[in-house]
């Protein structure tokens, strides 16, 4: 298809490079974290061990999203027993206290576990950008593999050490296969 | 990251042949990628007809009034706390299996955890019916739930029957986030392997634009290990609360301290039953014999072993202890659970969940699948029994003028055997329309899945695979 000068070229997103084992595309990510790429990222059919410090990756933030979900769950469930049988409906059943707080233990322990559990799936939902339907990977004629067997590396056209010749041709130095170039 | 933390590189896992991801990945979608089989569409349709029966039955229930049960004054908790039980019981294994087994680093796990997760949900869904339905005034099952209202009315929460509610709806959705959290890389697969138009559209949206990222597996394994751990301790609570149905009552037979970790232990018991079962038909329909080892299969039935002689010895020191309190109250009830009217279901348990597992202790056994299949089915039955045992408790309680007998109605008998089409149908279309394997966790095991795969420092992959794959 011939495109005149005076059409908008569209945007590229980044590049996009297929790595044939896990082993590879580990070593491949070793020299892009080297190079001092910030926007980039690996894609693989499962989590490769120990790719976080191949990628320079810091920690998971999810774990401080579900200690404060299991706090929130915590303390609504004691506090909703606490308000209810000293405030709401204050009821002296067989002379016992009104706040006998062992009898407490199960609903204030099970919010806090179900709170957690929504902690955990929609804060690593919230921290990856997900549910998000469209990416630029997705218009790649190969990049469907990387839930079979396919292993890649991609790195966007925002990093400021992005340049689109010589990006493929790390992409290319380091092992990588069916380079192609993403556009969003 | 996801059950490498013991990878030892010179042993292949027993868990898959192949060291190829795409043959693992072909496997996995198969069923749900080929027409249905006719026996599926017969099953299918046979577990339709029983959930059909189960809802025509819950609709007599609600039209009639619980005067249709055999439920009676003295024994008024009969077969739905007993169906109850059973059923949220044989949950517990699932959540058992992909949570305690994941936190100890159980490779092995990844052949059945999927099918227990999901055998979890179906199993609490049929539990959950019971209590709900069993209230009688159907249209005001909300008051379960502290839910502000027009009377200024709260309920008990000093009430075991309340901790059962918060425990169960609880477990129901933390069983539900867990799964799906493990399918969406799965569902990923599915979708990039789509070719209708209909299922990339559906599959797209449930797998949430998952794109395999570093980044995002990094977040997503932190996620599932904290789901994993506070799964664990949240299936002992439940059981837990379960038994505290029947401890913080004052029924002799029933007040005993030992009833949460005795019920734990039945529930696993039962669960790890169930799943056999379930799998042993699974891996035959589906051809799964290359994923689903005989290794797996003795592991469960070792569990089996254990857990059955844990409710053995807790079966024997319930009659000690009724013997050594001297209450006389407290002897009596076990003196008649064992020679009264109803000996007969206390000896079928005894058989059933004491006598028979302990034919695992033979390895011709425990790798003898008819025979194990048959063992399964017998601890099944067990462990139903030994919920009728414990509630029929209350047909002879303090006073001898107010005993009675209990029988089950046509009611009860068949709102239970629904209760199996209820279960059978979603089985069915997990096992055909969902990935029956977490295909990510099984490549993921594999040796080729490491990053130091064939590295000199280590031994050549596979030398000792014949020595540990046990069978085939």
């Amino acid at each position: 298809m011939e495109k005149t000068i005076s059409e908008v070229k569209p945007k590229v997103f980044g590049v996009l490079a297929e790595f044939s084992s896990p082993k590879d595309v580990y070593h491949a990510a070793e020299k892009v974290r080297d190079k001092g790429f910030k926007k980039w990222d690996v894609h693989s059919p499962f989590p490769i061990h120990g790719i976080d410090g191949a990628m320079g990756l810091g920690d998971s933030r999810v774990g401080w999203i579900a200690l404060f979900a299991a706090m929130a769950g915590c303390f609504g469930g004691f506090g909703l027993q606490y308000w209810i049988n000293m405030f709401a409906q204050p009821v002296v059943i067989g002379g016992k206290p009104l706040n006998p707080y062992p009898a407490f233990v199960p609903v204030t322990f099970e919010p806090g576990i179900l709170f957690t559990a929504f902690g955990c799936l929609l804060g690593m939902l919230a921290l990856n950008g997900l549910p998000r339907l469209y990416h630029a990977t997705f218009k790649s004629k190969n990049f469907h593999r990387f839930s079979d067997n396919g292993f890649f590396i991609s790195i966007e056209a925002k990093d400021p050490r992005f340049n689109l010749n010589e990006t493929k041709k790390l992409l290319e130095d380091i092992g990588g296969r069916n380079i192609e170039v993403l556009e969003d | 990251m996801i059950l490498h933390r013991d990878d030892d590189p010179t042993r292949r896992p027993i868990l898959v042949e192949t060291g190829d991801f795409h043959e693992v990945t072909d496997i996995i979608t198969l069923p749900a990628e080929s027409k249905p089989t006719a026996t599926w569409v017969i099953l299918l349709l046979m577990s339709l007809s029983l959930l059909s029966v189960m809802v025509g039955m819950i609709g007599y229930l609600f039209w009639e009034g619980t005067g249709v049960w055999g439920v009676n004054i003295p024994v008024g908790w009969g077969w739905a706390i007993v169906n109850f039980v059973w059923w949220i019981g044989i949950g517990h294994a699932g959540t058992l299996i992909s949570a305690i087994l994941f936190l100890f680093r159980q490779k092995w796990r990844t052949a059945i955890n999927r099918f227990s997760e999901a055998m979890t949900i179906f199993a609490v869904m049929c539990a959950g019916i019971f209590p709900g339905i069993h209230v009688g005034r159907i249209w005001v099952i909300y008051w379960v739930f502290p839910l502000p209202n027009q009377m200024s009315a709260w309920p008990n929460f000093r009430s075991p029957l309340l901790w059962d509610v918060f425990a169960v709806s609880t477990y129901f959705t933390v069983s539900v986030l867990f799964w799906y959290m493990g399918l969406i890389p799965d569902l990923a697969t599915f979708r990039d392997r789509a070719t209708t138009k209909i299922r990339k559209v559906v599959l797209h949206i449930f797998s949430l634009g998952w794109r395999g990222s570093a980044r995002h597996w990094q977040n997503y394994e932190r996620a599932y290990l904290i789901l994993a751990a506070i799964s664990t301790p949240l299936v002992l609570s439940v059981h837990s609360i379960v038994s505290f149905d029947f401890a913080v009552s004052k029924v002799p037979g029933w007040h005993t301290t030992i009833f949460p970790p005795y019920f734990v232990a039945g529930a696993v018991f039962s669960g790890f039953a169930l799943v056999e079962t379930l799998l042993i038909i699974a891996r035959q329909v589906f051809g799964l014999q290359k994923v689903v080892r005989m290794h797996h299969l003795d592991n469960m039935n070792k569990f089996m072993l254990l857990t059955g002689s844990l409710v053995g010895y807790a079966y024997g020191m319930e009659l000690f202890i009724a013997w050594y309190s001297g209450n006389v109250y407290e002897k009596f009830a076990f003196y008649n659970r064992a020679l009264g009217e109803y000996w007969w279901a206390y000896w079928i348990m005894v058989t059933c969940n004491v006598v028979i597992p302990q034919l695992f202790w033979f390895k011709k056994i425990r790798f003898n699948i008819p025979i194990m299949f048959i063992i399964t089915i017998f601890i099944n039955i067990g462990m139903w029994f030994e919920r009728f045992v414990i509630v029929i408790t209350l047909h002879a309680d303090f006073l001898p003028s107010s005993w009675g007998y209990y029988r089950p109605t046509w009611v009860d008998i068949w709102t239970y055997i629904g209760t199996f089409g209820l279960f059978g149908t979603f089985f069915l279309l997990f096992m055909k329309y969902l990935p029956q394997l977490a295909i990510a966790e099984v490549k993921g095991v594999m040796p080729e899945a490491s990053p130091h795969f064939g590295d000199a420092h280590h031994a050549p992959v596979g030398a000792k695979s014949g020595a540990n794959s046990k069978g085939h």
